[in-house]
């Protein structure tokens, strides 16, 4: 999974992603540990309280991750997470997404479904307006009839759909 | 013993019902074009699809369901010959020969012998789980509380014992999908808990968008990194390829018989197919007369990873329907789907619902056999799906990650999980942090959890509970091993004075 660098490329180490991320698991576990705390993780008068099971559950967690951090230390500090040109495709892809997933709860799914489609033909893919278009829009026309439609699940929508009484 | 043909024969009944069989077929067929598109695989396909089958009879919906699974196992071995990009990961064993295969212009018999192979696996597995499931759910009948127990911590051990990734790391994966199955309302004293306010976590986190999230924009992050483009070989499959491999594969009957036994065996244990399909091609590798020439497009080297990966798949359904403990990520959804439904997997399943069980037993026979056609027929469709370019695939699949979210609760707030749950399994991906265990700890943390305390609360919080009974310390004493098997394995090599590397 982890491959060292093939020379020019630099980027953030498989060292110090390793122990970023035990730190963010023991981050998780302190915080289960302490949601375990507040509901209570000892024996009540009808057994094990809320807490009990999750409380365990987050000092293992937090037990686990600082071995992994250790672990990470010895890492080889040279091989490298993964290359920053590398890095920047996956931003190119988790921008477009994000913002897409953040437009969803005020325009459904429609309307953003046919923008982040057009956006990456257009944007990555540099295909003509024509092919874009139909793609674009012939997707989400697709789940529309298929799902709305034939399986009568109804998926959310925003003000353009109401405005077209859809 | 006679019972069970009888069961199954009225099983066949149900699963050959026209309306039956046309579910599979759409259902393989999705299942392929899920296994050859990256970011879909089997467990977030059925998450996706999930949703659709709840107007669905119990029966008619896990026929389909369990098709797409075949399917996706088919599929992931054409993008593995034809492309030598795995779709799955348990055919990147596939593609140390049948690629090599593809490119000597052999790639018609590759498919044919990894089809075939993997019909076969299947088929054994199948074989084994009508013979043994019934038993093993009428030994589970007599289970309490703690060998309920028991048998979770002998899964999750297992899972610690035999994964490739670091012990304390599959741990923590599969300790943080307890702690997210524990939020929201606890079952048994109504409270909410590791909510802090949040109405949103009120109900807890849906397995389902976790497995989107993680399986399916994790995937696609990780696809785009690799900046991946198709160049594939072109495939001709006619009936005279297919007969003339045919033909040479009974003498392989030997790398195919230990694969089936390897597969088998890893996929009850929840190790699952990927490990399996190494190791069946691991061993081949060792035990072939040819095995120094495995790589270069050596057919053994296909059939030995596909059997093995096809039987364990299947064979993770044993333990799912015998026990309610499922064998690999698209089992437990399947397991999902089964609550959903109404259904308790476990041993009380054969005798509650046994036209269900029998008829998705029979179904698996049947679904197979349409696999295998199907694909042997429709391979070069397929291939050409994999020309799409990347550019359009990846938003296409976004959109139904996110629609597939969405359904599930009719919730917009689990899209924004289902993308949170990308990035983590991005990350955690790169990291090596198994995923496997952390799906199945969300699926049965309400279950395993029950059980714990249940069984404490029999003994008065008292731990001795698990070593009360010879049947439950058994249990619990094979997974003790089981878990702690890195450590032995470690010791004995230092014993034998190997150097370790670290």
């Amino acid at each position: 999974m982890s491959e060292t660098s093939h020379g020019a490329g630099t980027g953030p180490t498989q060292r110090n992603a390793e122990i970023g991320v035990g730190l963010l698991t023991l981050l998780f576990g302190l915080i289960v540990v302490y949601g375990s705390y507040i509901v209570g993780f000892g024996w009540g008068p009808d057994g094990p309280q809320a807490g009990f099971f999750p409380f365990y559950v987050g000092l293992i967690i937090c037990g686990c991750s600082l071995i992994n951090i250790v672990q990470g230390t010895r890492e080889d500090p040279k091989a490298l997470f993964t290359e920053w040109k590398q890095l920047g495709q996956v931003l190119k892809v988790l921008v477009p997404t994000t913002v897409y997933v953040a437009l969803v709860p005020f325009l459904g799914i429609y309307v953003p479904s046919v923008i982040l489609i057009a956006v990456f033909m257009k944007w990555l893919g540099s295909y003509g307006w024509p092919l874009t278009i139909a793609v674009a829009f012939g997707v989400p026309a697709f789940f529309y009839a298929t799902l709305e439609r034939w399986f009568l699940i109804p998926l959310p929508k925003g003000p353009i759909e109401a405005m077209l009484g859809l | 013993m006679f019972e069970n043909f009888v069961n199954l024969w009225h099983g066949f009944g149900i699963a050959a019902d026209p309306f039956n069989i046309l579910l599979m077929a759409v259902g393989i067929l999705l299942g392929v074009i899920i296994g050859v598109l990256p970011g879909l695989g089997g467990a977030n396909g059925v998450a996706i699809l999930l949703p659709l089958t709840f107007s669905m009879s119990p029966t008619s919906a896990i026929i389909l369901l369990t098709c797409i699974y075949w399917g996706a196992l088919f599929g992931g071995a054409i993008t593995s010959v034809l492309f030598n990009i795995p779709g799955e990961p348990w055919s990147v064993a596939t593609t140390f020969d049948g690629h090599p295969m593809a490119r000597s212009g052999r790639a018609g018999e590759a498919l044919t012998a990894a089809f075939t192979s993997s019909f076969v696996g299947a088929f054994v597995a199948i074989v084994m789980i009508t013979m043994i499931a019934p038993l093993v759910a009428q030994f589970a009948l007599r289970f309490g509380p703690a060998e309920k127990f028991a048998v979770y911590f002998l899964a999750f051990a297992s899972f610690v014992g035999m994964s490739k990734e670091p012990p304390a790391k599959t741990v923590v994966s599969m300790m943080i999908g307890f702690a997210l199955a524990a939020v929201g309302l606890d079952m048994v004293t109504g409270q909410l808990r590791l909510t802090f306010g949040s109405e949103e976590l009120l109900n807890g986190f849906d397995f389902l968008i976790a497995v989107i999230g993680l399986f399916g924009i994790g995937e696609i992050l990780l696809t785009m990194e690799e900046g991946l483009e198709f160049r594939g070989k072109a495939a001709k499959i006619d009936a005279k390829v297919v007969w003339h491999t045919w033909k040479t594969l009974p003498k392989y009957w030997a790398t195919s018989l230990r694969s089936c036994v390897i597969g088998c065996w890893m996929g009850i244990t929840p190790a699952g197919a990927t490990p399996a399909s190494f190791m069946a091609y691991g061993v081949a590798k060792r035990v072939s007369k040819t095995g120094k020439n495995f790589g270069n497009g050596e057919i053994e080297g296909v059939i030995a990873p596909e059997t093995a990966a096809h039987a364990a798949g299947t064979s993770a359904m044993l333990p799912m329907l015998a026990l309610g403990v499922p064998g690999s990520p698209t089992a437990a959804v399947l397991l999902g789907g089964l609550l959903i439904w109404g259904l308790q997997p476990g041993p009380m399943l054969f005798v509650e619902q046994s036209e269900f069980v029998w008829g998705l037993i029979a179904s698996m026979y049947l679904g197979n056999i349409v696999g295998l056609i199907l694909v042997l027929t429709t391979v070069p469709l397929f291939a050409s799906i994999l020309r799409i370019p990347f550019s359009i695939i990846a938003p296409v699949i976004l959109v139904i990650c996110a629609i597939g979210a969405y359904t599930v609760n009719n919730n917009v707030f689990d899209v924004v999980m289902m993308l949170v749950f990308g990035v983590i399994g991005y990350v955690l991906k790169k990291t090596n942090y198994p995923l496997a265990p952390l799906v199945l700890a969300i699926v049965l943390g309400d279950s395993a959890e029950e059980a714990f305390r249940q069984s404490l609360l029999g003994s008065a919080g008292s731990l001795s509970v698990f070593w009360s009974t010879p049947l439950v310390a058994t249990i619990m004493g094979i997974g003790l091993l089981a878990g702690v098997w890195p450590l032995i394995s470690n010791l004995i090599s230092r014993v034998r004075g190997v150097a370790q590397p670290a």
